[in-house]
């Protein structure tokens, strides 16, 4: 016959003869996939982030049915959305609204990941493929960004595009070939939809089911940083902490979602612009290429990084090159390998030279980039940087702590100023939070040994509701 | 500093309605009237406004002359009291002149007003606040080829459509600025007539280079009744510039209902899975 021989019965019995896959991988995702008893608040932004992208995508598809790519009338065709397609301006707010909260939904995912050391062994392949999924995300919000096609989406486009220009020798061509013309125009637009409903989205997709399958693979970790799966119920042999998501976790999660919804919702029904954060005012005048707009900034999600960028001015590069050589220097007083040293001194004195050594140096412009780069790819190497015997802060010293909050208000004020025209104070301040924002991923080997630690339980913290 | 004195000067100054310079920061403007979004006795007046003044050089494209239901009128006083051509209840609000004309004429193609009121917001301010002050901002000025300027928005290629039925007012215009010989204040007063004079006083010491306008109506009760037809048309641009607004509002209301109802189920529903957790 070549059937399985089915434990079910009825419908569920036949398809399961059928394809046992279907319910061995709903048990081993679902109903018996055990989570630890004891998540927190913070444990509820992956499953709100996935929400979120169902949303867009659902939210996309039927925009994309309305939307036409077209630079004549990409504008006219979002208002038509807004105004002739009927409930047009729910699916478009949903879309809009729900951008600005996937990324806070990430950002506060990630910072569960900190607060707790989620990315630390064995969960380090979790942690990448999480990182892969947010530059994914910024690549869809940023191309996604212009197809409005309003001023905002013009020039944010623009000035990003440009920027591939500083990299030194192919820069100028590559910057024409990613727009695909000269200016952003009608085929920048195209390719960019091309990239927002189909290229990005795809390997979104993909991506976040390795994200998940890789974190069901090794189990979850939990504000303690216990393994639960070290303590296992000798006589069924499932972890003595674990739960079985379903129904323990979906309730709680439904839950935790319509607290979700009702912020979500709330913003969206009675202050979809979020005073000119989630949808910029510039971006309602139609885009032209003729008027360059007074100030340009991108959405709140990406003024930290464009901060960073800001702040690599030309005076900038000499505290940066002193930087890069102090870190050099430590560097080379601590590591034991001499080949590894000495290439390290030798990488350290090429990039000074290319930072300020004369006739040799590169644009600030290209460094900015550069730092832009690295501030959203340094959270890639914090499985390895981050050297403390324990995983979570809770058992930590309270200073380490401080410092993430330290590091989140950094990064908040970076954030901040992105959003704001540039001043010689303000400037300063983003030169100083930038050197801050760094400083604190470098210096990881070396803080998150130090101090006190406090010794980790056995079991999980948990106390019955 | 300048933002203190001007609020004094405000408050001071009872019939003198004092709106700033536009140049950006610092400019004091006179709240626009929300309670007229949702009057629509207001937005009636404001779409007859719009379409008798604002209808001809600007266009509002993205709008539909059937939308106008949504403020309580019918496809039968649209087409009598408000579609002066030849167009459809069914059409947008296009105008006839051409961008390109219009730059000849203009030195700018007026822009479409569909989204002026959001466009208009800023950091700074809000959109309406802008184009109530805007609207009421005209002052004459004879070097200017409409020979027409407005605080709220310098050098302003728009001429003041609506000067008629705001009337003639007296313009004060003072102004800090930097001369050859140090800085100096110089106040021009336009009277009800249009003509201008300049007096000039050396100033000593340290200024900041500042611009202010005030005005005197001749008719005061005529200046009242304007800016409450102001606020209406400015009333009538805010709602078409998101017609789905106060729909959204309304059923916002009723979603977070429907929602927090759900919440309190869902956490009692979670409440009872969890009571067998230990």
């Amino acid at each position: 016959m070549g059937l399985h021989k089915s434990e079910y019965k009825g419908l569920l019995g036949w398809i399961d003869a059928r394809m046992p896959t279907m319910m061995s991988e709903y048990k081993k995702h679902m109903s018996e996939y055990y989570a630890p008893k004891n998540f927190n608040f913070w444990y509820f932004f992956g499953g709100f982030a996935l929400v979120m992208l169902v949303l867009q995508i659902v939210t996309g598809i039927f925009l994309t049915m309305h939307y036409k790519p077209d630079a004549r009338y990409a504008f006219e065709s979002v208002e038509y959305i807004m105004r002739d397609v009927p409930g047009g301006w729910f699916i478009r707010y949903m879309h809009s609204t729900g951008a600005s909260f996937f990324f806070l939904v990430v950002y506060l995912h990630m910072f569960r990941g900190l607060l707790y050391g989620s990315y630390r062994k064995p969960r380090e392949l979790v942690w990448i493929f999480g990182c892969l999924i947010f530059l994914c995300l910024m690549g869809e919000a940023f191309f996604g960004y212009l197809l409005p096609w309003g001023q905002m989406s013009y020039w944010g486009a623009q000035v990003i595009v440009n920027l591939f220009g500083a990299i030194p020798f192919i820069g100028p061509d590559l910057a024409i070939w990613i727009r695909g013309d000269f200016v952003v125009s009608d085929a920048t637009l195209n390719r960019f939809f091309s990239f927002h409903v189909i290229a990005i989205p795809l390997v979104l997709l993909g991506l976040v089911v390795a994200h998940v399958l890789a974190l069901h693979d090794v189990g979850s970790n939990n504000p303690d940083g216990v393994e639960i799966k070290d303590k296992l119920d000798p006589r069924t042999g499932r972890p003595l902490d674990g739960i079985p998501f379903h129904p323990y976790y979906t309730v709680h999660d439904v839950y935790g979602l319509a607290l979700f919804l009702l912020a979500f919702f709330a913003i969206l029904f009675l202050a979809p612009e979020m005073g000119g954060y989630f949808l910029e005012w510039n971006n309602f005048i139609p885009a032209d290429p003729l008027t360059t707009p007074p100030h340009i900034a991108p959405v709140w999600y990406f003024t930290p990084y464009y901060s960073v960028l800001r702040a690599t001015t030309e005076d900038f590069m000499w505290v940066l090159a002193a930087g890069v050589a102090a870190y050099a220097i430590l560097l080379f007083l601590v590591l034991q390998r001499a080949a590894v040293k000495y290439a390290i001194l030798i990488v350290a004195l090429v990039l000074v030279v290319l930072m300020i050594g004369g006739p040799l140096k590169l644009d600030p412009k290209f460094w900015g980039v550069v730092l832009m780069g690295l501030s959203v790819t340094i959270f890639f190497a914090l499985p390895w940087i981050d050297q403390a015997p324990v995983k979570s802060m809770r058992y930590r010293p309270l200073w380490h702590l401080g410092l993430l909050v330290a590091f989140s208000v950094v990064f908040l004020i970076l954030g901040y100023l992105g959003t704001q025209q540039p001043t010689p104070f303000s400037t300063y301040i983003a030169q100083a939070c930038t050197l801050l924002y760094f400083a604190f991923f470098l210096l990881m080997p070396w803080w998150s040994r130090a101090g006190e630690f406090k010794p980790v339980p056995d079991r999980v913290v948990f106390a019955a509701h | 500093m300048k933002k203190v004195l001007l609020f004094l000067a405000l408050v001071a100054g009872t019939f003198w309605g004092a709106v700033t310079h536009a140049a950006g920061e610092g400019i004091h403007m006179d709240p626009f009237p929300e309670a007229r979004l949702k009057n629509f006795a207001s937005l009636q007046n404001g779409a007859r406004l719009f379409a008798n003044y604002c209808l001809n050089c600007h266009s509002a494209s993205l709008m539909r002359w059937n939308r106008l239901q949504d403020i309580g009128l019918d496809d039968r006083q649209i087409k009598d009291f408000l579609i002066f051509g030849t167009q459809k209840v069914g059409d947008v609000m296009t105008v006839a002149m051409r961008p390109a004309d219009a730059k000849v004429w203009f030195g700018k193609a007026p822009p479409d007003l569909s989204v002026i009121a959001r466009a208009r917001t800023s950091f700074e301010y809000s959109g309406p606040d802008y184009l109530y002050a805007f609207l009421r901002g005209f002052y004459r000025d004879a070097s200017t080829p409409t020979g027409w300027n407005n605080m709220a928005s310098a050098n302003i290629a728009m001429p003041h459509v609506l000067w008629e039925r705001q009337g003639p007012r007296e313009t004060t215009i003072e102004r800090v600025v930097e001369t050859e010989k140090g800085p100096a204040r110089v106040v021009t007063e336009i009277d009800r007539d249009g003509n201008a004079s300049s007096t000039t006083t050396p100033l000593s010491g340290h200024h900041e280079e500042s611009f202010e306008v005030s005005f005197k109506p001749v008719d005061e009760l005529r200046e009242r009744q304007y800016d409450s037809d102001v606020a209406d048309l400015v009333a009538y641009l805010v709602y078409m510039t998101d017609p789905s607004a106060s729909t959204r509002s309304h059923l916002g209301v009723w979603v977070l209902l429907l929602i927090g109802v759900f919440a309190v189920a869902a956490w009692r529903l979670n409440r009872v899975y969890w009571r067998d957790v230990h």
